[in-house]
């Protein structure tokens, strides 16, 4: 970009220090630098890269098993339920809003699949689309129903059903465990039985969320509502179809990645005690590390899978060099912050010209 | 009623495009607009005068179809029209920019200018078709912007401005509203627009009617101007009739007037 966009054509007279700018290597440095700063993935892609090196040179040295094929299925297992959720948490932080009850749909959505299998005799492959799109989508729903019909915020109406999902869950499960009904197991190993078949889907769907952010209409005014709110709906945009569609989609991503890890650990869980809502906080943390604003209108789909990579390597190159993983959160919250910080102090730094 | 406002401007030189007849607007106690009469020339471009809260800002919401006034009727192209929403407006070809600006801070211009009207194929949007048109009407309507694919929060007011303009024009606004164009504009960023104003002008195919307090802008830019006082249009007059000091000597009087009946009522 060059710097005569900053002023109006014709500013000839005190074009301010942005005038002169050093040749040679300092302006080599400083594109680096600004690319790093314009394009978030590109650091988050070097922190990847960095603890990858690390916790691989820690295995060289015979201590851990970091490259290993078992190992690399749990790092798999760990970070693809976080991407998945995240690119839903990513499309609803862009359009401003937020779903912090989708660690709960993620719980409920198995129990309806058993429920449709086995007691209601649904077909196993139409059970599982089932409670993935309906369960998912209808939670989705009701999430945008309260925040843009009802005008609640969304972190207030996700948190009420996201206690309402908990309840019910614990309810119908009468806090029990439940085993996953044969007719259903067959469809189940492509979703998440076989070791690497869950990562396959998170790079499969992140190439289809990628696509659909940057060259969709609907990425397009996802991006637009979050913006400029009042902008978008003046261009005619329909906003409250861009927030009730993307709450849908983050519902039936969390419904999908439930009944992944249904299949993957042969049981269905009732997530009791707030452990549903980790996979949603992992994923709001690997959006927002990924440079994704709280704020609306920013984001990106490879910074949330990157995010991701980050918080998984963390959890399994800890447990691999045999680290306690009781400091594991407290390099999770300082990634947060330090991408937090990164995000804001980048944004003010472009909003004063001084870096783009 | 009241009578025929002052000036000589009642014939246009080319029939009108949009005519507001008998427009009263009011709000519970508070009447906003009082019987207004105002018509807009083919290519003309019209200015709308007057202080805070003399109805402006109502006038302008009831042209762009955001609110339909109480009596009086809206003639667009010689037919009555009553706008449902400015969306319903803008299809039929009477388009707003706002003083905040429909832009998307963390669109490009080229999707800003599109937006909501994409160019797809597919279900992919067409950047290339989109980059190229844009900047086709940008260079065809004189906007200087280096780069289509430049985010707009890095633009001036100015270019901002014009680009919202650019993009009513583009999806075929036949009239067009401004809200007050040059609002906190420094007079370098305001010659953008009233240069690309007057190019508009002498296109001859889009009218507009601009909403401003700064008497010497409008004078300089407009074909004619309106001047509203306590929601009636007092004053109707080419701008080549009239000047600064008279549009002033008449405000002024106002505030006389009112200062008058204040210092009775003591």
């Amino acid at each position: 970009m060059s710097e005569t966009a900053q002023h109006a054509p014709g500013t000839t007279g005190g074009g301010g220090p942005s005038a002169s700018r050093p040749p040679g290597a300092a302006s080599m440095m400083s594109l680096a630098g600004r690319a790093i700063m314009r394009q978030r993935e590109v650091a988050v892609f070097l922190v990847v890269v960095l603890l990858v090196i690390y916790f691989g040179l820690i295995n060289s040295t015979g201590r851990a098993t970091f490259f290993t094929r078992l190992d690399l299925v749990n790092l798999a297992q760990t970070a693809a339920p976080i991407m998945i959720i995240a690119y839903g948490e990513v499309l609803l932080l862009i359009c401003g809003e937020i779903d912090l009850s989708v660690g709960f749909v993620y719980a409920f959505a198995p129990f309806m699949m058993h429920f449709f299998a086995d007691y209601w005799s649904v077909p196993g492959a139409l059970a599982i689309i089932l409670a993935i799109v309906v369960v998912g989508g209808g939670v989705g729903w009701v999430n945008a129903f309260l925040t843009v019909t009802l005008r609640l915020p969304s972190f207030i109406a996700t948190l009420g059903t996201g206690f309402v999902l908990a309840g019910i869950v614990l309810t119908v499960s009468h806090g029990e465990q439940s085993s996953i009904s044969s007719s259903v197991a067959g469809v189940g190993q492509y979703l998440g039985t076989l070791g690497f078949s869950e990562i396959i889907w998170a790079v499969g769907l992140l190439v289809v969320f990628h696509v659909l952010l940057r060259g969709t209409r609907w990425g397009l005014h996802t991006i637009a509502v979050g913006g400029n709110l009042l902008g978008a709906r003046e261009a005619g945009v329909n906003v409250a179809r861009v927030k009730y569609g993307n709450f849908m989609i983050t519902g039936v991503l969390g419904a999908f990645v439930g009944i992944q890890i249904a299949f993957q650990t042969n049981v269905i869980d009732t997530f009791s005690g707030g452990a549903a809502y980790q996979p949603m906080f992992y994923a709001v943390a690997a959006a927002v590390i990924g440079g994704t604003a709280m704020l609306g209108g920013t984001g990106t789909m490879i910074g949330a899978f990157l995010g991701s990579a980050v918080l998984a390597i963390l959890t399994d190159g800890f447990e691999v060099i045999g680290v306690s993983a009781y400091p594991l959160e407290i390099f999770f919250g300082g990634a947060i912050l330090v991408a937090m910080i990164a995000n804001i102090q980048f944004a003010r730094l472009r909003g004063s010209g001084r870096v783009k | 009623m009241t009578g025929t406002p002052e000036g000589t401007a009642d014939v246009s030189p080319a029939p009108d495009v949009l005519r507001a007849e008998h427009v009263s607007k009011r709000y519970g106690a508070v009447t906003a607009l009082t019987d207004i009469n105002v018509h807009l020339g083919q290519g003309e471009v019209l200015g709308l005068l007057g202080d805070n809260g003399a109805g402006k800002s109502t006038f302008m919401k009831i042209l762009c179809g955001f609110q339909p006034p109480d009596t009086g009727r809206i003639e667009l192209f010689g037919e009555t029209v009553s706008f449902r929403s400015p969306t319903h407006a803008r299809s039929l070809g009477v388009d707003t920019v706002y003083q905040d600006l429909a832009l998307v801070n963390q669109l490009s211009v080229y999707h800003n200018m599109f937006l909501n009207r994409e160019k797809t194929t597919g279900p992919l949007l067409s950047n290339r078709a989109m980059r190229r048109l844009a900047r086709q009407q940008l260079d065809e309507m004189g906007i200087n912007i280096p780069s289509v694919e430049a985010d707009v929060a890095a633009l001036s007011g100015g270019q901002r401005q014009a680009i919202a303009i650019a993009r009513c024009v583009y999806s075929n606004a036949r009239v067009l509203l401004l809200d007050e164009p040059l609002a906190a504009m420094g007079a370098k960023e305001a010659a953008i627009i009233l240069d690309l104003i007057r190019d508009l002008k002498n296109r001859g195919d889009v009218s507009v009617i601009i909403i401003a307090h700064n008497y010497g802008q409008a004078l300089e830019i407009c074909d004619r101007v309106n001047l509203l006082q306590h929601g009636e249009i007092t004053f109707d007059k080419r701008c080549r009739d009239t000047s600064v000091e008279e549009l002033n000597e008449i405000v002024m009087a106002e505030y006389r007037r009112a200062l008058a009946e204040r210092q009775r009522q003591r």
